[in-house]
């Protein structure tokens, strides 16, 4: 047992101050009842609903769902797929040229994959709005379950995906009844990865979309220019509490996991 | 009626099950495999024997087909393997690490390679509640492979590779993640169901003891040749070189020169010493140089100078390893040579009267050793 010490205390308690006073300040002033951002006026939920019956937000939200959903699935699967090649084909010549580039989207700064890809959408002609955004997102999302694959499949036993072609599988049967399972959960982590970075991705999409298809990122990023309204103030707290939850879930669930898998390990020693 | 010995190999009429022609195998300037020919014959337990990098791993993926020869062909009942994919072959393999399916239970494991041959439903439970019974799994049929032992895991990978009742079954270093205890089980378990099941096995291992207790004969590998195939009792009394004398048990080599005299041999070995008087097999010219290879226990070790004894050599003890039931002793002869001698320790050691340092007189009959030329 540590001891207790006023220096350990105060850096913790700045530490975690300095993290998240913003947000709880944020989530007060959502509950505001008065119109002004900064001073305030009692509490309320008024905000939330008229919130809820701001047409344009709750269009800007489906659609946020709907790219982010569609971008990180298409993401997963050519971001697995390349993390297989790389760490499966071997040496070839130019192999580190080609990891390399896989990778390079990670430190590219936004704004030159935002411009890029808007002067390859004019380029060909495309009409920018759902799809092109869909495009962006996957493009920069992909590299990241990348990363995320194959850095599981680099410590993956290649014995057992032989076992399978022994015991009368095909390449592909081998994967889809081996090799799948197994990674499933860097592969559900990199989908998670792909999709909260396409949910809150605002200059990429600012640069690749069109007047039809406004994200949430754009819409508050746009009436925040017109003043702050305690609106967004609501807006905020609600995808704060919704991540909050998903985080808390899904360490949860992998804790459930890991400990229930040491008392199969000690359970296994007993007998 | 008597029992006929299994012996395929030594029966020229007898086909071989598995045939290695003149089979090469390169990785890119490294030889893995040189122009080696085998033949496997069906119900044999086959163990290739080597240090690592001898080249045995490759000849098990190859039979596996998972490698492909680059010169020469591999036969499976007269049939040329060439290309044919892994999942094609009638050859299962067990892992070294066993490589069970960590997503899928004991049965699940099991039932694997039968599901992929589409067999009914019913046939596939039939088959792998067999096998359960055979490896004594039932209790454990419905746990994931994390929930079993080391000795359990084992067992499913090998009734996994032994459910679809291969032609062959390669086994590689099957039991090299066991505790010795465990080991020296499972060998003489692996030894019933080979013989229950009627399977040619191939098991490819680096523990001598372990390719002496299980094996109908053992390959011998040195840097992707062959250098002596042979059955167990064979290969310890009658190792065809120094290589294979010195890698298979404990061994003393005495350098010298031969001078045939009929059906024996002298070996001169040393200035001013009597000759060392042996039997030799192999034909040898006159001042010969060869290695004179006698195991310790077939060294006689003993205080008093008998005159009787053959091949009677004076020496200092040096050392004395103490194994419990015996005890090796290592007698430092006059030249400077070491030989050893062992003898069991049929009585308590304080009453046993030879210790270090003490001047010994160390014997052995004509036939006891091998004269070596390679």
């Amino acid at each position: 047992m540590r001891r207790f010490s006023w220096f350990n205390a105060t850096s913790l308690t700045l530490g975690f101050a300095f993290l998240y006073l913003p947000m709880i300040i944020l989530v007060i002033y959502s509950f505001n009842a008065s119109r002004l951002v900064t001073v305030w006026g009692g509490f309320s939920t008024r905000w939330y609903g008229e919130l809820l019956q701001d047409e344009a937000f709750l269009d800007a939200a489906w659609v946020t769902l709907r790219v982010a959903v569609f971008s990180s699935t298409i993401a997963t699967v050519l971001g697995t797929l390349a993390a297989i090649v790389m760490v499966r084909m071997g040496r070839f010549r130019g192999r580190t040229l080609f990891s390399g580039m896989i990778y390079a989207p990670l430190v590219m700064p936004e704004v030159i994959t935002g411009l890029s890809l808007l002067l390859l959408f004019i380029g060909i002609g495309l009409d920018r709005g759902i799809f092109t955004v869909v495009l962006a997102h996957t493009t920069f999302s992909m590299c990241y379950v990348s990363v995320v694959v194959s850095s599981r499949l680099a410590t993956f036993d290649t014995a057992l995906e032989e076992a399978a072609l022994d015991l009368g599988c095909t390449q592909a049967q081998a994967f889809r009844l081996v090799t799948l399972p197994i990674i499933a959960p860097a592969v559900i982590s990199g989908w998670l990865l792909a999709f909260t970075l396409s949910l809150d991705d605002l200059v990429i999409a600012s640069f690749t979309t069109g007047p039809s298809a406004t994200t949430l990122p754009i819409k508050i990023f746009s009436s925040i220019r017109l003043g702050v309204s305690p609106q967004i103030n609501a807006l905020s707290t609600i995808l704060i509490a919704l991540v909050t939850v998903g985080v808390i879930a899904a360490s949860l669930a992998t804790k459930r996991r890991a400990d229930a898998a040491e008392r199969d390990a000690r359970a296994a020693i007993r007998t | 009626m008597s029992q006929t010995v299994f012996a395929p190999w030594s029966d020229p009429g007898a086909k071989p099950l598995i045939e290695f022609r003149n089979v090469t195998k390169r990785f890119g300037d490294f030889t893995a495999i040189d122009g080696l020919s085998l033949g496997i014959y069906e119900k044999e337990f086959f163990a290739l024997l080597g240090p690592s990098g001898c080249g045995k791993t490759t000849m098990m993926r190859m039979l596996a087909g998972f490698e492909t020869p680059t010169e020469g062909s591999i036969l499976l009942s007269g049939q040329d393997l060439g290309r044919v994919p892994p999942n094609r072959r009638a050859v299962n393999m067990m892992f070294q690490s066993y490589a069970l399916f960590p997503h899928l239970s004991v049965w699940e494991n099991i039932a694997f390679g039968l599901k992929r041959e589409k067999q009914d439903k019913d046939a596939i439970d039939a088959r792998v509640t067999e096998m359960l019974r055979l490896t004594r799994l039932e209790k454990f049929k419905s746990r994931k492979p994390h929930q079993i032992s080391g000795g359990q895991r084992q067992r499913v990978a090998l009734a996994r590779s032994l459910a679809k009742a291969p032609k062959l079954l390669l086994l590689d270093e099957p039991l090299g993640a066991l505790d010795r205890k465990l080991r020296e089980e499972t060998q003489f378990e692996l030894m019933d169901i080979q013989e229950k099941t009627g399977t040619t096995f191939v098991i490819v291992t680096h523990d001598q003891e372990e390719a002496m207790t299980v094996a109908s004969r053992v390959a011998v590998m040195d840097e992707g040749r062959l250098v002596q195939v042979a059955t167990p009792p064979e290969i310890y009394e009658q190792p065809a070189t120094t290589y294979v004398a010195d890698f298979i048990g404990d061994v003393s080599l005495i350098a010298g020169r031969a001078k045939p005299a009929g059906e024996r041999v002298e070996i001169a070995w040393a200035e001013g010493q009597p000759p060392i008087v042996a039997t030799s097999e192999t034909s040898l010219s006159t001042d010969q140089s060869v290695h004179f290879a006698i195991r310790p226990e077939k060294v006689h070790i003993s205080k008093e100078r008998d005159e009787t004894r053959p091949n009677l050599l004076q020496g200092k003890v040096e050392d004395i390893a103490y194994l419990g039931n015996i005890s090796t002793y290592h007698v430092r002869l006059s030249d400077g040579t070491l030989l050893k001698a062992q003898s069991t320790n049929h009585r308590r050691l304080a009453n046993r009267g030879i210790t270090w340092e003490d001047e010994v007189y160390l014997s052995f009959t004509e036939t006891a050793g091998v004269v070596l030329t390679e």
